[in-house]
């Protein structure tokens, strides 16, 4: 490119009213060998503008894993506690299973006799106290006379 | 929208999206993040992505809200002071010193830019966007954005000409 050309272009350059293009080719002059003496000091700007367009992100992305990491989270506690529970109803019905059984059944026979004897017993109680309701009935049919 | 077809999309501006934020932030790690932040950002809401028009003008807003959001925090601020002696990475050391040391001379005077300009300066030189699409993700007209970088170019200039005639010229 002609020496006049260059130096109209780059008067165009500084007041910024070139084209990509004509800058493309400013840098294409500058990057080259035939640079005019008075051009010179240019030279590393153009230069340092072609240099950066070289640097590059080369850094990992760490896409997904945030989001999959928490959703597998939650499942693998849900599955700790599942089999937490599980464990806990196993251990705690084993030792109850072997209470209370007899191998005799006349012996299973008394004892039934004698729980059942007992809880008659009881129940016997039971009612004698439920007997004052009957009182307070009575007294109640005196007081309010139908 | 799966993994691959999310990769697909952001993959020819991802790079865009890293050099703008390294620009705001300055430090190469604080940039890596502030990518990872928007991009991941944008997956989580890879359902929505299909209602805009431009899935890359909306990255680089958010990509320039983001980063001026950790500017402004008192968190960032201190890690800036941290980051200020930063060295570049990719350069090698012995490679081409004189070479290197005029491009560093430009990385620093443009770090001094005010931030708009420095947004659009990265834009326009580096990324090459037309004006359009840099009004649009500045929110501001695009006289506006051709006024804002005509001034950071010839501040570039004219900072850029006093270290190349350094000793040679009296100022």
């Amino acid at each position: 490119m002609e020496l006049r050309e260059i130096e109209a272009l780059l008067d165009k350059y500084f007041d910024a009213e070139t084209t990509v293009a004509e800058e493309n080719s400013l840098k294409a002059y500058f990057a080259g060998d035939a640079v005019a003496p008075h051009l010179q000091q240019y030279m590393p700007m153009f230069g340092y503008f072609a240099k950066q367009q070289e640097l590059h992100f080369e850094k990992k992305l760490p896409l997904k894993t945030k989001v999959s990491l928490t959703k597998w989270f939650s499942v693998a506690a849900s599955v700790v506690l599942l089999c937490g529970m599980f464990a806990w109803f196993i251990n705690g019905n084993g030792p109850q299973q072997e209470l209370g059984t007899y191998d005799d059944p006349e012996l299973a026979f008394k004892e039934t006799q004698k729980a059942l004897q007992m809880l008659s017993g009881k129940v016997n109680i039971g009612v004698e106290s439920v007997n004052y309701l009957g009182e307070y009935e009575k007294q109640r049919k005196t007081i309010f006379k139908e | 929208m799966n993994q691959a077809e999310f990769i697909k999309i952001i993959s020819p501006f991802k790079d865009r999206v890293f050099r703008l934020a390294r620009r705001l932030l300055v430090s190469t790690e604080e940039a890596e993040d502030a990518t990872q932040e928007v991009l991941v950002k944008l997956w989580n809401n890879r359902e929505k992505l299909n209602s805009y028009s431009s899935v890359e003008a909306l990255a680089m807003t958010m990509t320039k809200n983001y980063c001026l959001d950790r500017l402004k925090s008192k968190q960032a601020s201190e890690m800036r002071i941290v980051h200020s002696n930063y060295t570049d990475r990719q350069a090698g050391l012995q490679q081409q010193a004189e070479d290197r040391d005029s491009l560093q001379w430009a990385e620093k005077i443009m770090a001094q830019l005010p931030q708009q300009q420095r947004l659009i300066m990265q834009m326009r030189d580096i990324e090459q966007y037309e004006f359009e699409e840099i009004a649009k993700i500045m929110d501001m007209n695009e006289t506006a954005v051709r006024v804002a970088l005509s001034r950071a170019r010839k501040t570039l200039r004219e900072e850029l000409t006093k270290t190349h005639s350094y000793g040679i010229k009296r100022n």
